[in-house]
């Protein structure tokens, strides 16, 4: 090894901290701009058109496709779910509520079985008007679901207007979906 | 007043903290003993200051003096005293101070024990201790004041997040910052060794107890840290790769390396650069780990109050105390003597071997969990998860594990692979004989890897002991009498290993937990995992800042009544937040685990998990932090006199 790369070797390490710390002193500029917020992971389908698409039922009920939700012409919840899903048990009880003051809820049961699904829907109840399945989990792909429970909320004319990736809690509806449904109705 | 006077022995540790960097490097620098002789009363002095300042910061808080603003926001007349007292370092403010109290607790330690220290060492050690003192004491004196007051003073306070009314998490955060800072020390060595521009034996011999007491606190730190999340959140996980959990691992691994390559510099003078960047490199991480969490930039479960403007300032602080290391560290350590030669089998090689793995490691979990921050300057959200770290970090164990309990037995400077493959034929055939029977009894390939790991790591570090005391190849007296003579340090890195393998079968035993989430209604049974469980009621109990809804489920095998259990939700009525207490019950081979959740009408949604072996992730930890505390008792380590050296020296290695 040559001093000059001897010399390198030892830099490196300054070499790393110094990126390091550039970039978390970039980032820190962001978060007090408020162009950058952590905890934010927004969907790229925000202010584009529902992507197509067409489920069968659970049964005894009928499915939907993407068209039914823009026929329906008013703005619509799309809510992702599983049985297995613990969030999607707490999430419950808000749905509940957002059904009865009248909100669309268009329920889309993620890889899960329909046996599975119609228990926990005879469980916790079923605050949907339709409730499809994505048994193999492609739609969700289409819609870039991160995870279950995630909901999105769609304007008349079948744009998605926000997105919600984890439970709804009465706090979540009341800051951000119930101001966004008002907008739109 | 009493604020007034903790404020102001808060800016007198200022002023003491910046005469001890200043005096005693100068005086290093200049060779004048007088100047070099003034660390350790300095380094007291500080210490002094800041236990006053702390203790009046306590004083506040369980006086309820609401005037406090810090108090306001976080205490309540109504809070337990347990909780006032341990509520101060619950926050940011607080925690800060606890910080630089331990941080100067550290230097008065090195300037109490360090006596036989070269007095330039010394100094150059006390100086540097004092230096980061300085800059986290300037940071809590400017930006985090925790004796700010409030007028007009409010009738009562907000009171402490409930999560956080737990006794667990009450010792968890002192413990954990001990281990954070106490790699200030190592850290303070290599800077001063670089300043000094010498390393050699006994450096590495005065750094290796420091470096393990550190390693100790950290380690029950983080087993702390995991056992609340696991029985307070209610997740019925113990480990999340959080970006909050990873900035404690982190630290961790890098520790766990620094502290095996320093014995390579303490007994064969190599790798003396490497140990230097690593000692740099652990308290890099523990600084960056806490304080970036602290600065809002990571997305966490753990919220902390986060400013941005604080993390400006915070960031200024690494950047001086890192980077100013790091920059030393480019300039002096060419100057460090060539290293010494060894084998690639050999001691030496199979814990370079560890240092590489514990570094791949460090370095994998640092990229997961920084690289969401780093794709987000190159225009992309996206977030890292489990998959990503368990597929990553679990192939790198494979070979740490099998090394942990082959280095112990290789010979120094050069060893052959065969003879010590031999001496430890009963271990591999015990963890063979384990994996494959669990293998075929389980139906899973990891957790029965998992198991094997175990045993191995557990009869390879007793294969050690029975290597050493020459057992069934020398009469049984005479091995009992080695056994006897043999050091407190051999002993210790045997318990460590062997609970590193007590816990790598609890994280085995986890993996193969059930858990189900039920609507029952009163009456109703249920279930699990070859028990019953009945829920037998709900009722409501009131408690001294709560009230709580409590369910009562019976829970019996095959007839037999286990036990009533009592999960609970508690609102808190101050703070408007519901905690779910968990009911766990342990017989050390299995926890039985119930959460209660909402409930609708006359239907209550239960979380049960049966979850086996849990308790032995945290019990391994601690015999990890025991062997550690074993090997930290041995006189050797604390005296390190030259004479007992060469006598230890002829003991066979």
């Amino acid at each position: 090894m040559t001093p000059l790369q001897r010399r390198a070797i030892l830099l490196a390490p300054l070499g790393v901290a110094a990126v390091g710390g550039a970039g978390f002193w970039v980032l820190l500029d962001r978060l007090r701009e408020g162009t950058y917020d952590p905890h934010g992971v927004p969907s790229v389908l925000i202010g584009k058109p529902l992507p197509s698409f067409s489920l069968p039922g659970q049964p005894p009920g009928q499915g939907f496709s993407s068209a039914d939700i823009v026929a329906s012409g008013k703005p619509a919840v799309v809510n992702f779910f599983a049985s297995w899903c613990v969030p999607c048990v707490e999430e419950a009880p808000t749905l509940d509520a957002l059904q009865q003051q009248g909100v669309p809820l268009w329920g889309i049961a993620y890889k899960d079985k329909a046996d599975a699904t119609a228990r926990f829907l005879d469980q916790y109840g079923n605050p949907y008007l339709r409730v499809a399945r994505d048994e193999p989990g492609r739609v969700a792909i289409d819609f870039g679901v991160y995870g279950v429970p995630e909901t999105y909320l769609v304007d008349r004319a079948g744009i998605v207007r926000w997105r919600w990736a984890g439970g709804l809690s009465d706090s979540v509806v009341k800051q951000s979906l119930a101001p966004m449904l008002k907008d739109l109705a | 007043m009493i604020p007034e006077l903790g404020h102001f022995a808060l800016a007198l540790a200022v002023v003491i903290a910046t005469a001890q960097m200043i005096l005693p490097l100068w005086g290093a620098y200049r060779r004048d003993a007088r100047l070099m002789a003034s660390a350790p009363a300095l380094a007291i002095g500080q210490m002094i200051a800041l236990v006053t300042a702390y203790g009046c910061l306590i004083w506040s808080a369980v006086t309820d003096d609401f005037s406090v603003l810090n108090i306001a926001e976080n205490s309540n007349s109504l809070k337990p005293l347990l909780y006032k007292i341990t509520g101060t370092w619950g926050n940011h403010e607080g925690s800060i101070l606890l910080w630089c109290l331990i941080l100067a607790i550290c230097g008065a330690s090195v300037g109490v024990f360090g006596r036989r220290l070269p007095s330039s060492l010394r100094a150059r050690v006390i100086g540097v201790l004092g230096f980061s003192s300085c800059g986290f004491l300037l940071f809590a004196l400017t930006e985090s004041n925790p004796f700010a007051r409030l007028w007009p003073p409010p009738v009562d306070g907000r009171d402490m997040n409930p999560l956080l009314q737990d006794p667990g998490l009450a010792i968890h955060p002192p413990v954990l910052y001990a281990g954070y800072v106490g790699f200030a020390i190592p850290f303070a060595f290599a800077v001063a060794a670089l300043l000094e521009g010498r390393v050699d034996a006994a450096w590495g011999r005065w750094v290796r107890p420091w470096t393990l007491a550190a390693w100790c606190l950290l380690t029950s730190g983080i087993a702390l840290g995991s056992w609340w999340a696991y029985y307070e959140l209610g997740w019925g996980g113990y480990w999340f790769w959080d970006p909050v959990e990873n900035a404690s691992l982190l630290p961790w691994l890098a520790g766990t390396a620094l502290l095996h390559s320093a014995i390579v510099v303490e007994k064969r003078e190599a790798l003396k650069t490497w140990t230097i960047l690593l000692a740099i490199g652990t308290f890099s991480l523990s600084l960056s780990g806490t304080f970036l969490v602290r600065s809002g930039i990571l997305n966490s479960v753990h919220s902390f109050a986060s400013d941005p403007a604080r993390g400006v300032f915070i960031l200024g602080l690494l950047a001086l105390v890192i980077g100013g290391s790091l920059l030393l560290f480019a300039f002096r350590a060419s100057k460090l003597s060539a290293p010494g030669l060894f084998a690639p089998i050999s001691r030496e090689g199979a814990l370079v071997l560890n240092n590489i793995l514990l570094c791949s490691i460090c370095a994998v979990v640092l990229t997961g969990t920084t690289y969401p921050l780093f794709a987000e300057l190159l225009g992309s959200k996206l977030s890292v998860g489990p998959p990503y770290f368990q597929s990553t970090v679990f192939p790198l164990t494979v070979p740490l594990f099998a090394a942990m309990s082959l280095g112990p037995v290789l010979s120094w400077k050069r060893a052959d692979l065969f003879p010590a493959l031999l001496r430890l034929w009963w271990a591999a055939l015990a963890a063979a004989v384990v994996g494959i029977s669990a293998a075929v009894g389980l139906r899973h390939a990891l957790p029965a890897f998992g198991f094997a790991a175990a045993v191995w790591l557990i009869f390879g570090a007793l294969a050690e002991l029975v290597e050493r005391i020459r057992l069934f190849r020398v009469p049984l007296s005479n091995s009992l009498g080695r056994l006897a003579a043999q050091p407190l340090s051999v002993w210790g890195s045997a318990v460590a290993h062997a609970g590193m393998g007590v816990t790598v079968a609890g994280i085995a035993g986890m993996s193969l937990a059930v858990s189900t989430i039920v609507a029952v209604k009163v009456g109703q049974t249920v279930e699990l995992g070859g028990y019953e469980w009945t829920l037998l009621g709900l009722h409501d109990e009131a408690g001294e800042n709560y009230t709580a809804r409590v369910s009562d489920i019976r829970v019996t095998c095959g007839g037999r009544e286990i036990g009533i259990f009592h999960p609970s939700r508690r609102m808190f009525a101050v703070q408007k937040q519901t905690v779910t207490d968990t009911a766990i019950q342990t017989n050390l081979l299995r926890d039985l685990y119930a959460v209660l959740g909402e409930e609708r009408g006359d239907t209550a949604v239960l979380r049960l998990h049966v979850n086996p072996l849990a308790p032995w992730i945290w019990l391994g930890a601690l015999v990890m932090a025991a062997g550690g505390a074993l090997s930290l008792a041995d006189r050797r380590m604390r005296i390190g006199a030259p004479a007992r050296r060469r006598r230890a020296a002829t003991v066979p290695a």
